[in-house]
């Protein structure tokens, strides 16, 4: 790594630190707290489900699986240090976590590995179901439907940290994200990760330099069990209980969602479209109950025109930045916005008046940013409608402003001479979502 | 007996339920190699336009106009969104179809709230078949049986006699092939697209009304049909009819049977007392983990042999 | 960057967040309903928050309780217990002191569980948890709280008015127990088991099955392996599809067994059973728009003129009614003040006399039994607009409803 690097990717994760340690600073409010810390451990969550996914090329849809089975083993072991039998610090138990995480990923991970591609997805698809209805199955381990409560207050209390409050709680969420993320952005580095990199591209030609594909997938799925296993601590620790939905095969479709919108391609897709995810999820369900639609428009939406998520589209304006024309790209955005806008309110005001007559238990009439609009009658229907057509319009127009725009953009910046390769991108590969199942 | 009789007419009318589900996802898998998330939010579709349609045109109209909806609904999603996803991959295509799902369920609660829909097996099905010792088999299992039964004839025929067809069985193994001999595949993908989502929502339409019509049923059929695939043999027609049945049956009996671990251990003479830590596991009995056999069953398949019993491609 | 990237990015920028809840009075008191207002489940939380404020407005018309109107405030917790606990942070943020959660026992225990944490640790931001509508015995028992009140009767003594029932119909010799394998199913057939042979001796259990809930769709399995049992009634815990199908299923083979059940009557379940259900379901229930009781009868069609749907659900009427009176006589909306008064009192509702034991916390109510049945005669309603209605077999009066206990309360010092 050559100094400009260096002194980059330290700014970049003493940045993150500081960033971490002063948030609180700014959302001070409990919820805010609480918000924070879900997202920590989504974060933790969905780069540990990228390891699989984007860096390894395994589709999984039972990866939570891992971490709720890492989050009921963690706990019983709280339980336990209620109950004074065990003596170990908090702090330290998402440690116990990731193992517990490991303990099953092993097992599980051996039978899912011997197939690739979607017989890989159908087996851990099949795994989730499972493990889902074992988890009702087994009420004496699992507490049953109501799950396992525990107190994160015990034990001895050091330095006046007992982690009751919803800051201490924060601390050690964020704490243990930046340790994670580190650790799995430095499996990335190790021979291992990049093997799984080479595995995802071609395990054929792998297979040829003598790697044994199997083993490889192998590993790096007990790995990602156990920062799986971490998150489902974290959660453990954050909610005091533990219940059926941790192994849920809705988890997993979350963090596939998180994965996915965030993008794959890069290491730090998942960490955004888990921050975002997270907030549309928290934040989004207070103003409307149509928010699942939102999400899933979004996705669909990503699906269709922007595969690689959220961190390939900012990757792709790497070029522009390193050559200093961002500033030539913000016009024609700042019209892309407008007509975006436009689109949204249509979108949304539609949606919001559907939503409204299909509900029973709403108040009498709908307010849509202050405005109030009676949706029994056709007139918000035809407003909302020419709305929609128009943004539609204008966002063709707009998207035909800034796709000249960006032509002329490329033109200049190859006309400046070789896009210089940055080693890290390198290894970020592919800026689309090309994952090939391979026979192995 | 009369049990047995009963149980066994039962599984055969719910395997064959679950033929109808999934011959139109293997169809789509095998020939596009597209697993489609959405196929069980087909099948609500198909239930719920044949209860809307059903109000103006009575069940028959419903049970002809319903399909072909689903089929042009099918057409739409493939041209306008998998076709656009195709060149990002399977993956791609895979997920694409897995947000299609939630949207479809979304869509339904929007349009028809959420809770069950009185959609009624129409009056002149309502009867019984016949009498079997004191248990009565209705007509309405009957006719689906032989709705399934047709269905499976036609496509039969259809893919074996129709030029249509032999295209279509060639396009399941070599897709390439069939296109570079001129052949339009993109637009035979489509039509086995639609064709398969309009199968889904005539299983709708026979299911909707003899089980219940409510937004949780394409998350409640949607893994067994999977399984049903998967095992059968990704693009085997004949594949999924035997693992339908097979799962049907098996699904059926293993609810009788109240056997568990404690009773095998019991007689070998092991008694497990209530304290043992693997008690737990071991009282659970068959009936009890009936719903999750297929999984097991699934895991297994996919193990020891990916292509299923009878299938033609494994990805 | 292509125009379809671009396109994607508008589509993705920012979510415009379009304010479409009711601006928050400043001086009243908040009641929080933390139940389930999007995705599948939907429906039952607008329900709680319709049986909410039907209470609440009726009070304001008359000017409130302490000079201060009451809100009903709705939070979403999507079935989920974890989010339900993100929920109970945004009520603390707004200090909103009274909770209630009407769906789902496991939520009700993570809630009261973090309330009780909560308490503990922020004594002079104290919550109190209204229980109208979960059905776990375990809350006036061994997971009974001084925070937690329940307005209703739970499932234990909800089998005790179905087994009184039975003690008395000779005609009831074979019993087969269908119930869902989780908590709450378990506890409903340890419930049976116990409570028929005690007071029915000479009847016989003659099968027992528990269905993973939610996931089986055809019951018919189930049916025959009751015909082979020889049952003539069946008590089952089943609620939603899992009760709906088994009742289809259980006509279709032309079984005439009855059916015991607890939800019979309520969330969408007549109009999914149909006329399947005619003279073969029972249901055991506070109040069905059938019984007898002028004052409730008024109330009942006034209830369905303005919200659309059957009442019901008698929790949530004295969950308001009773809180309201504790405040009352407190003159005090403070939490610990209010649950002081609320343990202990008798109180005179529409449907009866009721009075709230202080040991555990749990009112006790009359139960009854009714049969649905079709429209005509005593059968003067019907369910859900159906067409057929519920008619009343048999009331148990309060005092023959009284549960036992082995809560052993802490209570705060103050």
């Amino acid at each position: 790594m050559d100094q400009n690097q260096r002194f980059r990717s330290l700014f970049v994760w003493g940045g993150g630190a500081l960033l971490l340690m002063a948030l609180p600073l700014v959302f001070s409010q409990n919820t805010h707290l609480s918000v924070l810390s879900r997202m920590g451990i989504a974060v933790v969550f969905a780069l540990s489900y990228n390891m699989l996914f984007g860096q390894g090329g395994m589709l999984s849809f039972g990866h939570a699986a891992f971490s709720g089975l890492g989050a009921y083993l963690t706990i019983h072991a709280l339980v336990l240090m209620n109950k004074g039998t065990l003596a170990f610090p908090v702090t330290l138990l998402p440690l116990v976590g990731g193992l517990a995480g490991m303990l099953f990923s092993v097992p599980f991970g051996y039978v899912a590995t011997k197939r690739s591609g979607t017989p890989f997805a159908m087996i851990t698809l099949g795994i989730g179901e499972l493990v889902a209805a074992a988890v009702l199955m087994l009420p004496g381990f699992f507490g049953g439907e109501a799950g396992i409560t525990g107190n994160r207050v015990t034990g001895v209390t050091w330095l006046g940290i007992d982690y009751g409050s919803q800051l201490q709680m924060y601390y050690l969420v964020a704490g243990w994200a930046f340790a994670s993320t580190a650790a799995m952005y430095a499996f990335t580095r190790t021979p291992l990760g990049l093997l799984s990199n080479a595995v995802r591209d071609n395990s054929e030609r792998a297979e040829f330099v003598a790697y044994n594909p199997k083993q490889v997938r192998f590993l790096v799925m007990v790995i990602a069990g156990f920062f799986a296993g971490v998150s489902g601590a974290l959660a453990t620790l954050t909610y005091e209980i533990v219940n059926a939905e941790s192994v849920g095969l809705q988890s997993s479709g979350n963090v596939l969602l998180m994965a996915f919108i965030g993008g794959i391609g890069q290491f730090f897709g998942p960490i955004l479209g888990a921050i975002l995810l997270t907030l549309l999820q928290s934040v989004l369900s207070l103003f409307t109950p149509a928010w699942l639609l939102y999400i899933g428009l979004l996705f669909l939406a990503m699906m269709l025109f922007a595969p690689g998520g959220l961190s390939s589209i900012i990757v792709a304006h790497g070029p522009a930045w390193r050559a200093g024309l961002m500033l030539r790209l913000v016009p024609s955005y700042l019209a892309a916005v407008a007509a975006g806008a436009v689109l949204l309110a249509g979108t949304v005001s539609l949606v919001e008046m559907c939503y409204f007559l299909s509900d029973t238990g709403r108040p009498a009439s709908l307010s849509l940013a202050g405005i109030v609009v009676d949706p029994r009658r056709p007139g918000p229907w035809i407003t909302g409608g020419a709305v929609l057509l128009a943004g539609f319009v204008l966002v063709h127009f707009a998207a035909g402003m800034v796709s000249a725009q960006w032509q002329r953009l490329r033109k200049d910046l190859n006309a400046r001479g070789p896009l210089r390769r940055d080693a890290r991108l390198a290894q970020a590969v592919p800026p689309v979502a090309e994952v090939q199942g391979t026979t192995t | 007996m009369e049990f047995f009789i009963i149980s066994m007419l039962n599984g055969i009318s719910f395997g064959l339920l679950l033929f109808m589900l999934s011959s139109g996802l293997t169809l789509i898998f095998g020939m596009m190699g597209v697993l489609n998330f959405a196929h069980a939010s087909f099948y609500m579709l198909g239930a719920y336009f044949a209860y809307s349609m059903g109000k103006v045109t009575g069940f028959w109209g419903a049970l002809l106009l319903a399909p072909i909806a689903l089929g042009a609904i099918g057409a739409v999603v493939e041209r306008y969104g998998l076709r656009a996803v195709h060149k990002f991959g399977h993956v791609a295509e895979l997920l694409f179809t897995f947000g299609l799902a939630h949207l479809i369920d979304e869509a339904v609660h929007l349009v028809w709230g959420r809770s069950a829909l009185e959609y009624r097996v129409p009056p002149e099905l309502d009867t019984t078949l016949f009498t079997l010792f004191s248990t009565s088999y209705p007509t309405y299992r009957g006719f689906m049986m032989l709705v399934a039964i047709v269905m499976l004839v036609s496509i039969f025929l259809i893919l074996t006699r129709t030029r249509i067809g032999l295209i279509i069985q060639a396009a399941l193994t070599h897709p390439e092939m069939v296109q570079s001999l001129g052949h339009d595949v993109p637009r035979l993908f489509m039509l086995v697209f639609a064709g398969g989502a309009a199968l889904a929502g005539l299983a709708g339409v026979i299911g909707g009304n003899a089980f219940v019509t409510d937004p949780g049923m394409a998350a409640s059929v949607g893994s067994i049909v999977f399984v049903v695939v998967v095992i059968g043999g990704l693009g085997s027609l004949m594949g999924a009819f035997i693992a339908s049945l097979a799962l049907g049956l098996m699904q059926t009996f293993s609810v009788a049977l109240d056997y568990s671990m404690l009773n095998v251990l019991q007689h070998f003479g092991v008694v497990l007392s209530s304290a043992s830590p693997l008690f737990g596991v071991a009282k659970l009995t068959i009936a009890q983990m009936a719903p999750s056999l297929p999984f097991v069953l699934l895991i297994v398949m996919l193990v020891i042999r990916p292509k299923g019993l009878m299938g033609t491609r494994e990805n | 960057m292509n125009i379809n990237t671009i396109r994607s990015s508008l589509l993705g920028a920012a979510m415009t967040l379009l304010a479409a809840t009711p601006v928050l009075a400043a001086d009243t008191i908040k009641i929080a309903l933390i139940d389930p207002l999007s995705g599948p489940f939907a429906n039952a939380g607008e329900t709680g928050l319709k049986y909410l404020r039907y209470e609440a407005d009726k009070f304001n018309a008359r000017g409130g309780v302490l000079g201060k109107k009451i809100e009903i405030v709705g939070f979403d917790n999507k079935m989920s217990a974890q989010e339900s606990l993100v929920a109970l942070q945004t009520v603390i943020n707004q200090k909103i002191a009274y909770v209630a959660q009407g769906n789902g026992s496991s939520v009700a225990a993570a809630l009261i569980e973090g309330i009780a944490k909560h308490n503990a640790r922020n004594p002079d931001n104290r919550i109190l948890f209204l229980n109208p509508a979960a059905q776990d015995p375990a809350f006036n028992n061994d997971k009974c709280n001084f925070w937690h009140f329940r307005f209703f009767a739970n499932s234990d003594t909800r089998m005790e008015a179905i087994t009184d029932h039975i003690k008395n119909e000779k005609q009831v010799q074979k019993v087969y127990l269908l119930n869902q394998d989780y908590q709450y199913g378990h506890a409903i057939a340890k419930a049976a088991r116990e409570q028929v042979v005690a007071k029915r001796p000479d009847v016989k259990i003659v099968g027992e099955d528990l269905v993973a809930p939610g996931k089986v769709k055809d019951f018919s399995p189930y049916v025959a392996k009751i015909k082979a049992s020889g049952a003539d009634t069946v008590i089952t815990g089943n609620w939603g599809t899992d009760l709906s199908l088994l009742v289809r299923a259980a006509k279709d083979a032309g079984m005439n067994t009855v059916f015991y059940t607890f939800t019979g009557g309520s969330l969408g379940t007549p109009q999914a059973i149909g006329e399947a259900g005619v003279e073969r379901v029972r249901y055991v229930a506070e109040y069905t728009n059938n019984m007898e009781n002028k004052a409730m009868e008024t109330m009942a069609v006034d209830f369905k003129k303005q919200t659309g749907m059957d009442f019901m659900w008698v929790g949530y009427k004295n969950a308001v009614e009773m809180v309201v009176a504790a405040m009352q006589q407190a003159k005090s909306d403070d939490p610990y003040k209010v649950a002081l008064a609320l343990e202990g009192m008798n109180f005179k509702s529409e449907l009866a006399d009721i009075w709230m034991r202080k040991e555990d916390h749990q009112a006790i109510v009359p139960l009854s039994i009714s049969t649905m049945a079709k429209l005509g005669g005593k059968v003067k309603y019907d369910a859900e607009n159906t067409g057929f209605g519920f008619r009343t077999d048999a009331v148990f009066a309060a005092k023959d409803m009284i549960p036992p206990t082995t809560c052993k309360m802490e209570r705060p010092a103050k």
